[in-house]
């Protein structure tokens, strides 16, 4: 049995401790929000925090949650209300948004770490999230325009 | 949509291993005349058979250009570099996705190494994965080092995380990362040898006076 907190909910879960954190969360769970894309790390759609530290959910065995903080798209905020989130709406970035819940887990990240990130900032922490319809330009944008209504 | 965007990459590392890599071998004669036997390719001449070298400072150079096979294989060197972006592959390219190594030689907010890399190898994933996967720092950077260059690196506490040298000795034959470079999981060729060949290597290097070698010498 492995016992871990998911979006600040305590879980046991009676499941394969190899079994990868993201098919725990969609398929046992039932969290859909966080994305399958490539199963080896080289997407970035499937990114959840650890402990507010960023992982590929995909190649993260389940048993590296044990007994730690999961978070997820869907408890970042309670309402969709989260800075990053409102950004996104104001400036449109999805368009097919099947990476989106991966960009902003990781933009959170950053901007926990780094509140006013700049361009190189940003654009060195999200190498590792790929945008197929090629959002990146308002991605970035939307990084700072967060940052702004975080300050305000 | 799932092809994923490392395919065309790791098809050239398969290739690139396909058709093999050049390989330096050591210089098979010493300045005190022994001779050594041709290291077979992925192999480590035995430690013992430095012993025929009568000169020490010369068997202890010898010693060293044989552990640095090891540290110059890119299993080893693609985490050493000498700049903030790690290779991979046999050719050293550069790491996709491209990562920087931060403030702690462990990535930066976003793209940790532990993003992505865990205690062990993925086979199915093919990320390769060792406990405390990191970049070595800036400091012991390998890549473009001649051996020499790469001893004397070795024996400075400045350069060498303040370790003694019997404490390179414990790290080269010891250290679960390194020990990574010989089991690198999903077909990747291992660094020469076994990791229990070069720790009595480098023990065999120190005990024979940690003597580095010439200035283009080759391995």
């Amino acid at each position: 049995m492995i016992t871990l907190k998911v979006n600040g909910e305590a879980r046991e879960l009676d499941v394969d401790p190899e079994m990868p954190l993201l098919w725990v969360l969609r398929d046992v769970l039932g969290l859909t929000g966080t994305k399958y894309g490539c199963g080896q790390a080289q997407c970035g759609a499937c990114t959840v925090h650890l402990d507010g530290e960023v992982v590929r959910s995909c190649v993260t065995p389940v048993r590296r949650a044990a007994g730690r903080a999961v978070t997820t798209i869907e408890g970042l905020s309670p309402d969709g209300s989260h800075p990053l989130q409102r950004a996104w709406c104001d400036l449109a970035v999805p368009q097919c948004g099947f990476c989106q819940a991966g960009q902003i887990m990781t933009a959170a990240a950053l901007l926990a770490s780094n509140p006013k990130p700049r361009d190189a900032d940003i654009e060195r922490c999200l190498a590792g999230n790929i945008c197929r319809c090629g959002t990146y330009t308002r991605i970035r944008a939307a990084v700072k325009r967060a940052a702004q209504i975080s300050e305000e | 949509m799932r092809e994923p965007r490392a395919a065309p990459v790791l098809l050239v590392a398969v290739i690139a291993l396909a058709c093999g890599c050049t390989r330096r071998q050591p210089e098979t004669t010493s300045k005190g005349g022994a001779s050594l036997s041709q290291a077979s390719s992925g192999g480590l001449r035995r430690p013992e058979e430095f012993a025929q070298i009568a000169d020490r400072a010369a068997r202890s150079r010898a010693l060293f250009l044989e552990a640095s096979r090891v540290f110059l294989h890119p299993r080893c060197v693609n985490c050493h570099p000498n700049g903030d972006t790690p290779h991979q592959g046999m050719d050293l390219s550069v790491h996709d996705p491209p990562v920087v190594r931060g403030p702690d030689d462990k990535g930066v907010a976003g793209v940790q190494c532990s993003s992505c890399h865990q205690d062990h190898n993925l086979e199915l994933a093919r990320v390769p994965g060792a406990p405390d996967w990191h970049l070595a720092p800036r400091a012991m950077a390998w890549v473009g080092k001649s051996p020499r260059a790469i001893c004397e690196q070795m024996k400075d506490p400045a350069r060498n995380g303040a370790r003694t040298l019997a404490q390179i000795v414990d790290h080269n034959a010891h250290d679960r990362l390194v020990a990574w470079g010989w089991n690198p999981g999903h077909g990747r060729e291992p660094a020469p040898g076994t990791q229990e060949q070069l720790g009595q290597l480098v023990a065999d290097w120190v005990a024979s006076g940690a003597e580095c070698p010439n200035e283009g010498a080759t391995r």
